[in-house]
């Protein structure tokens, strides 16, 4: 599942994640694309400057006469076509498997900018921090869209701890000097990559 | 930049496959808006009033509202609009769903379809590539069977398609255009048949821009809720399962008799387990969060999607149950048959049988039941097949092509055109006036803002007006002096009828649904949308500066311009009659001084024709111009 984390370090090794969620109920969906049509507006530069739901993060697939009706929010992007497209019966009906599928793909035009055929990914709306909830949520009056968060307190194998382990096994290894010149030649090299 | 629109329209020639992206004058837009607004001015100036309807210079306008595709909720509806076979007049209907944003993400505000093509074509548009293509796989295909095949033939999942079924391209004059959830009627799918134009399909991903973004935002994002929760807006009456206003108030069989008492609990519960059965959910058109549609699936037909007073009609006119209704809605739809006047039609030719004026060689092996016969007339009908051929021309021309005395049996006609069966007792004169002299056609695109009675308590009726925004001053006034069984006055009813229509033609200028707005206010005054609130959507989506006496000039220029269009084409006077039985009780002389008034009112002469300063005035000097040149100013 494709979910938005905010984490909070609450204590040495503790920290507190808010798990941010659109729950999707396809049933409660009547197909309005009030979504897209929020998401393109809200993420428009100047903000709500244009409307456009082919640049919409979040997109309802639909298939009418299938009484298909699908919500999707973008996710990541993969630049390989799927190579199965199965179809799955749930309650009597008949879904293709890019109904659910969030990945922004060369298969279809879903979650990628029109113009230049870029990936796009939703952000839960979190470039406006006084929204609440995202946009396409508050928009959708069915509730087909509804905003869920949950906090998980986790004991945290932290990343400083892994790479502290690791440099410490490499130093033993080729010893403290040669580890800092390479990582010296590293940053000239890929300057980005250690920003 | 343009905002809201596009600044530019799709010219399609069928007859020589010519296509060009115009760009269209703003001022036109300042002056009429767009939709029903802009594309009257088209018809004005392009299709002069000797051209035949079935003739290839007769033109069929699709036009995206104004405000389609903004971020304003409920503003999704296009506009067709060209003239009419049946009538040889002006043709309007629109149609929701999601048509008109997808064309205008297109890049269009029009598709202006003139000529025919020789063979049957549909139209693709993806954004600037535009093809005329080859239709003929897809003739005696059904409606939305049609979308869906172009949708698999193009990959394009996502395109948008309005389409014609079997009646329409056998050039019936009841057909439709149908899309998804919605649909267009009253004369605009026979033109398209005629045209040979099957379908259009329009896949669109550009921006629409908006001239005022945060402040149009700002008002939008509330009438989510606002339009959500406003239990007197959308169609309230398609999620009501107790039915007792529809077939307590409307008349059965060919528009004959009210059936009171039919009614009762057991036959609710009946209804309700059938209508549960068969829905699948409800649906919305784009961007709104009212659900008025319900997607269908009866056992043997194809998916489809019913909509408003149509979950009855049939059933009415045939005398039978709602059962029946979801059935041939199933084979209807896919034909692209109106379900307001197809009915009447239907039942109409039962009764010419009946009466013996159609026997068993026009209506051989005729079923014995209503419901047969219903079946088995629509099969005819779509085909052009023996009777079905002259039942296709609709209840009047085809009273007088069948001659024997079944003219007697057109009796819910008007200006040729079949009305909503109704059948009331006393005349009503502010409904005497919307009827008389609307242009649209079907009553319900007329009637709509001022309420339908009064409430008979005089505080309760204090306390409505109070909160009333919707309503300018003087409503408030005539509807505090109405008392129930009284009559408004002449001056109260002149003005009602004014009021009503003036909102449908900012509606059908601007896109957004009447049941929003213009519909709606009979029932509860409480519209999301009004004369008052829908300036500052207008202006922040498309940058003009509107206030409310500048949108009801603008929508006066557009009722007048359309009035032209049929005065050119000889509407007078002596056309603006209701059908003669639609009261029991008419009062000839008081309909004479209503209509006196009403066209005095109007700045209209006494034979209903805008005069000279009337129409100098809003800015229509080609208008009377045309009219000197023409010698129809007497």
């Amino acid at each position: 599942m494709h979910k938005m984390k905010e984490t909070i370090v609450v204590a040495d090794g503790l920290t507190k994640k808010i798990v941010k969620d659109i729950h999707v109920n396809v049933d409660k969906c009547t197909g309005c694309r009030a979504c897209e049509l929020a998401c393109s507006t809200f993420h428009a530069r100047p903000k709500y400057g244009f409307t456009n739901p082919a640049r919409a993060r979040i997109r309802v697939i639909v298939d009418e006469l299938r009484d298909v009706f699908v919500p999707v929010r973008a996710g990541h992007y993969s630049p390989t076509e799927c190579p199965g497209r199965n179809a799955y019966t749930i309650n009597g009906k008949t879904y293709s498997e890019c109904s659910f599928c969030k990945m922004a793909c060369p298969s279809r035009g879903y979650f990628t900018e029109p113009d230049s055929g870029l990936p796009i990914q939703c952000d839960m709306c979190e470039s406006d921090l006084q929204l609440g909830e995202p946009m396409c949520v508050q928009v959708c009056r069915a509730d087909a869209l509804t905003y869920t968060e949950r906090e998980e307190v986790e004991v945290e194998a932290t990343a400083q701890k892994e790479l502290d382990a690791a440099l410490g096994r490499l130093a033993e290894k080729h010893g403290i000097q040669k580890i800092a010149e390479v990582v010296d030649q590293m940053s000239k090299k890929h300057p980005r990559r250690l920003g | 930049m343009r905002y809201a629109e596009t600044g530019y329209n799709l010219e399609i020639d069928l007859s020589t496959g010519y296509i060009e992206r115009a760009e269209t004058d703003p001022e036109l837009t300042e002056s009429h808006l767009g939709g029903q607004g802009t594309a009257a001015k088209i018809l004005w100036d392009r299709v002069p009033p000797e051209a035949d309807p079935f003739s290839p210079e007769n033109l069929l306008i699709f036009s995206t509202g104004m405000l389609n595709g903004t971020p304003v909720p409920g503003a999704n509806r296009t506009s067709v609009d060209t003239f009419s076979p049946q009538t040889n007049r002006y043709s309007h209907s629109l149609f929701g769903g999601f048509f008109g944003p997808e064309l205008k993400h297109a890049g269009y505000d029009k598709i202006i379809i003139t000529g025919r093509a020789p063979d049957l074509v549909y139209l693709w548009i993806r954004n600037d590539t535009v093809e005329i293509r080859d239709a003929g796989h897809l003739s005696g295909l059904g409606a939305l069977e049609t979308a869906a095949r172009i949708k698999e033939e193009l990959k394009e999942p996502e395109t948008q398609v309005a389409a014609i079924g079997l009646a329409g391209e056998n050039r019936v004059f009841m057909a439709t255009i149908e899309h998804i959830n919605s649909s267009a009627s009253r004369g605009v799918g026979v033109v398209m048949g005629d045209k040979k134009l099957k379908a259009i399909a329009v896949r669109g991903t550009k921006d629409i821009n908006i001239a005022r973004p945060a402040e149009l935002f700002e008002i939008c994002h509330p009438m989510y809720k606002e339009i959500y929760d406003n239990p007197n807006c959308g169609d309230p009456m398609a999620h009501e399962d107790d039915e007792t206003f529809h077939v307590d108030n409307f008349a059965w069989g060919n528009a004959r008799e009210r059936r009171k008492g039919y009614w009762n609990k057991n036959r609710e519960a009946q209804w309700t387990r059938i209508t549960e059965d068969v829905r699948l959910r409800w649906t919305s058109c784009y961007n709104c969060p009212k659900d008025c549609h319900q997607a269908v699936s009866y056992k043997g037909r194809p998916v489809y999607f019913q909509k408003c007073f149509n979950k009855l009609t049939y059933a009415m006119a045939a005398y039978e149950e709602i059962d029946f209704n979801y059935d041939i809605l199933g084979a209807t739809q896919e034909y692209g048959l109106d379900g307001f006047s197809t009915p009447q039609v239907l039942a109409f030719a039962v009764e010419l049988y009946e009466a013996g004026i159609l026997t068993e060689e026009e209506l051989p092996e005729f079923p014995p039941d209503s419901a047969g016969r219903f079946f088995w007339l629509v099969e005819k009908i779509v085909r052009r097949e023996g009777i079905g051929d002259t039942l296709a021309n609709g209840v009047y021309h085809a009273a007088r092509q069948i001659g024997r005395g079944a003219e007697a049996y057109d009796h819910n006609s008007m200006k040729k055109f079949e009305q909503v069966p109704l059948k009331l007792g006393m005349i009503n004169y502010p409904y005497f006036l919307m009827y008389a002299t609307g242009e649209k056609m079907n009553i319900t695109q007329i009637e709509g803002s001022f309420p339908q009675i009064p409430i008979a308590d005089k505080q309760d009726r204090e306390k409505f007006v109070e909160g009333w925004e919707a309503a300018p001053e003087r409503f408030k006034k005539y509807y505090m002096a109405w008392e129930p069984r009284q009559h408004p006055s002449i001056e109260a009813s002149v003005n009602i009828c004014d009021w009503n229509e003036i909102m449908h033609y900012i509606d059908d200028a601007i896109g957004t649904c009447a049941f929003l707005s213009s519909f709606r206010g009979q029932f509860g005054g409480r519209t999301p949308y009004h004369l008052f609130n829908l300036p500052e959507f207008i202006s922040f989506a498309a940058g003009l500066d509107l206030d409310s006496d500048r949108l009801w000039e603008i929508a006066a220029r557009n009722r007048n311009l359309i009035r032209a269009l049929n005065v050119r084409r000889g509407l007078r006077r002596r056309d603006e009659k209701p059908p003669a039985d639609h009261w029991k009780k008419r009062d000839p002389e008081m309909e004479k001084k209503l209509l006196d008034a009403y066209y005095q009112f109007k700045g209209w002469n006494e034979d209903g024709i805008p005069t000279k300063e009337t129409l100098d005035k809003l800015g229509l000097g080609y208008v009377s111009d045309d009219f000197t040149q023409r010698g129809i100013f007497r």
